[in-house]
């Protein structure tokens, strides 16, 4: 595996000999990877190649399911997350994720945002109002709901709902943000809105995006990883996958004469 | 050439207009025959009920026969035998329902408990009666609106284990999955997300349960038994509906079967009520 992460750049995650299996079905193999912290890391690669997989082993959402089975060690800040004693509500507090599809709670826009926060904040109805105004601005969101705030969160448009849902992923200020296909359901205004986000976001959080789309990963991130059928083929800056990928393999997709 | 394929294409369509008109009217047809059952019911109903129907049905108890009186006794012991059986089984099922779909959904226990919530969602009512009768009537000597109650709730607890089972599941695992991802403890998921989400169901599955009882006269037969005299002791024998309907309709005194014809207005009244509280509740949307 070929990875080059300049010597400048302080690790966030370090992902080590990791396996992932769904019952008998190897799904991830071997994979070794450096995240860089502050930046924003993509990973592409064709559908099944495993890239949401490793995504959801980073906040251990993958134990919902008794079947699905991590083997490795995943260091967040030098810490292994998967045999820490850590509460893992703790860990998912740190590492948010956003899905693919939007997925409003049944509760009012600000309880919305508001839900997370309380987990684990105890704050009073001034700072609250804050800090939802505050996420909802960061998720480009805040002029379009300002006036209905008390509305249902499945009242709004499927992008909306969709930055809803970032801003509900930020709002409770993780340090690493997970965004699995986070444009795919969204038209390309609101695309270009959420792009914008995930590079104005990298100044606070380390962000990682799997994404279908080749130019959004050129466009907003700083690495990319390109994998295949459980592999981790190439890991690079993102300008040097494009322009001068090392292999041949990575060259063929990214130019489409692949996947 | 082109011609010879749309002759045999319009010969096609024409098939399929055909086969679709036929099934239509069969469709209709089904639908007309049952419609008919149902209207001349509820339009009997209503000529005997109402007919039936004063203020002294809401004011006076159970006549002996012959005599003037009405049904305030048994419309109070239905309601309070159904409300607390509701009461009772209510929590019951909710719980066993979470558990199903929240906790353990594929282990022993699940499916030994959904085979079994089977059994008893589709065993005759009586057999609910019969079992109280023998395991709390029979030991305290004595009927009571207490045994009915156990009885109501042992139907109730099925179709509320259901109805919850299948409306939590109905929800979709991105929302729950969205709820962890924030770092939510399960028990908060389970109570602020997947049951808000489901909570409309999980209601209309209480009113159906509560609209089934309210008609059910087997399972009070052997526990409440029936009792022509006002009483509101939980020990005693109570009057319901469904009982003083059986009792009446079958009995040779006129004024006895026009308060039975009363009664079955009352409860289909009530069913009706429940059923449409139900979709309206379902309809809303959170």
């Amino acid at each position: 595996m070929l990875s080059t992460v300049s010597a400048a750049e302080k690790t966030k995650i370090a992902v080590k000999d990791l396996n992932f299996y769904y019952g008998k079905f190897h799904a991830l193999k071997g994979i070794n990877l450096t995240i860089p912290e502050n930046r924003v890391t993509a990973f592409i690669g064709p559908s099944g190649c495993g890239k949401s997989t490793l995504l959801r082993v980073f906040n251990r959402m993958f134990e919902l399911y008794p079947e699905q089975r991590a083997e490795g060690q995943i260091l967040l800040d030098g810490q292994n997350i998967l045999t820490s004693k850590e509460d893992v509500a703790l860990l998912r507090a740190k590492v948010g994720m956003v899905f693919q599809k939007p997925t409003p709670f049944p509760m009012s826009i600000y309880d919305n945002i508001a839900f997370g926060v309380k987990l684990f904040e105890k704050l009073n109805t001034t700072d609250m109002e804050e800090r939802v105004e505050w996420a909802l601005r960061k998720a480009a969101l805040w002029t379009e709901v300002k006036d209905k705030l008390k509305q249902s969160g499945s009242s709004l448009s499927g992008g909306q709902q969709q930055r809803l849902c970032i801003a509900r992923g930020i709002a409770i200020k993780p340090e690493v943000l997970l965004l699995d296909e986070p444009c795919s359901a969204l038209d390309p205004i609101s695309t270009a809105k959420v792009e914008e986000l995930i590079v104005e976001l990298k100044s606070d959080y380390t962000v990682l995006i799997v994404t279908h789309n080749m130019q959004q990963a050129a466009r907003c991130s700083d690495y990319t990883a390109y994998m295949y059928l459980g592999d981790l083929v190439e890991f690079g800056q993102t300008e040097q996958m494009f322009f001068k990928p090392t292999r041949q393999e990575t060259e063929d997709y990214i130019t489409g004469r692949f996947g | 050439m082109s011609t010879t394929i749309s002759a045999e294409r319009l010969q096609r369509f024409n098939r399929r207009k055909r086969t679709n008109t036929i099934a239509t009217t069969l469709a209709m047809a089904a639908m007309a025959f049952g419609l008919f059952w149902l209207g001349w019911i509820l339009w009997e109903t209503l000529r005997l009920g109402l007919g039936g129907l004063s203020v002294a049905t809401f004011t006076q108890m159970t006549p002996p026969p012959n005599e003037a009186g009405g049904l305030l006794n048994a419309i109070y012991g239905s309601f309070v035998m159904v409300a607390l059986a509701t009461f009772v089984g209510t929590p019951v099922g909710v719980f066993a329902g979470i558990y199903l779909a929240e906790y353990e959904t594929q282990g022993w226990l699940a499916v030994v408990t959904r085979f079994v919530n089977d059994i008893l969602l589709s065993a005759p009512s009586i057999v609910a009666g019969l079992f109280i009768y023998s395991v709390v009537v029979s030991q305290f000597k004595s009927f009571s609106a207490a045994a009915g109650v156990l009885a109501l709730a042992l139907i109730v607890i099925p179709v509320v284990i259901r109805t919850t089972e299948n409306m939590l599941l109905l929800v979709p695992a991105g929302l729950r999955e969205a709820a962890y991802a924030l770092g939510t403890p399960k028990w908060k998921v389970i109570t602020l997300i997947t049951m808000k989400a489901a909570r409309a169901g999980v209601i209309t599955g209480v009113l159906l349960a509560v609209a089934r009882i309210a008609g059910e006269t087997a399972p009070l037969l052997f526990t409440a038994l029936s009792n022509q005299f006002w009483t509101s002791s939980l020990g005693e024998p109570m009057a319901s509906l469904p009982v003083t309907i059986f009792k009446f309709a079958m009995s040779p005194y006129e004024n006895w079967q026009q308060l039975a014809w009363a009664g079955v207005f009352l409860i289909t009244l009530a069913v009706l009520a429940l059923n449409i509280l139900a979709r309206v509740i379902t309809r809303e949307k959170h």
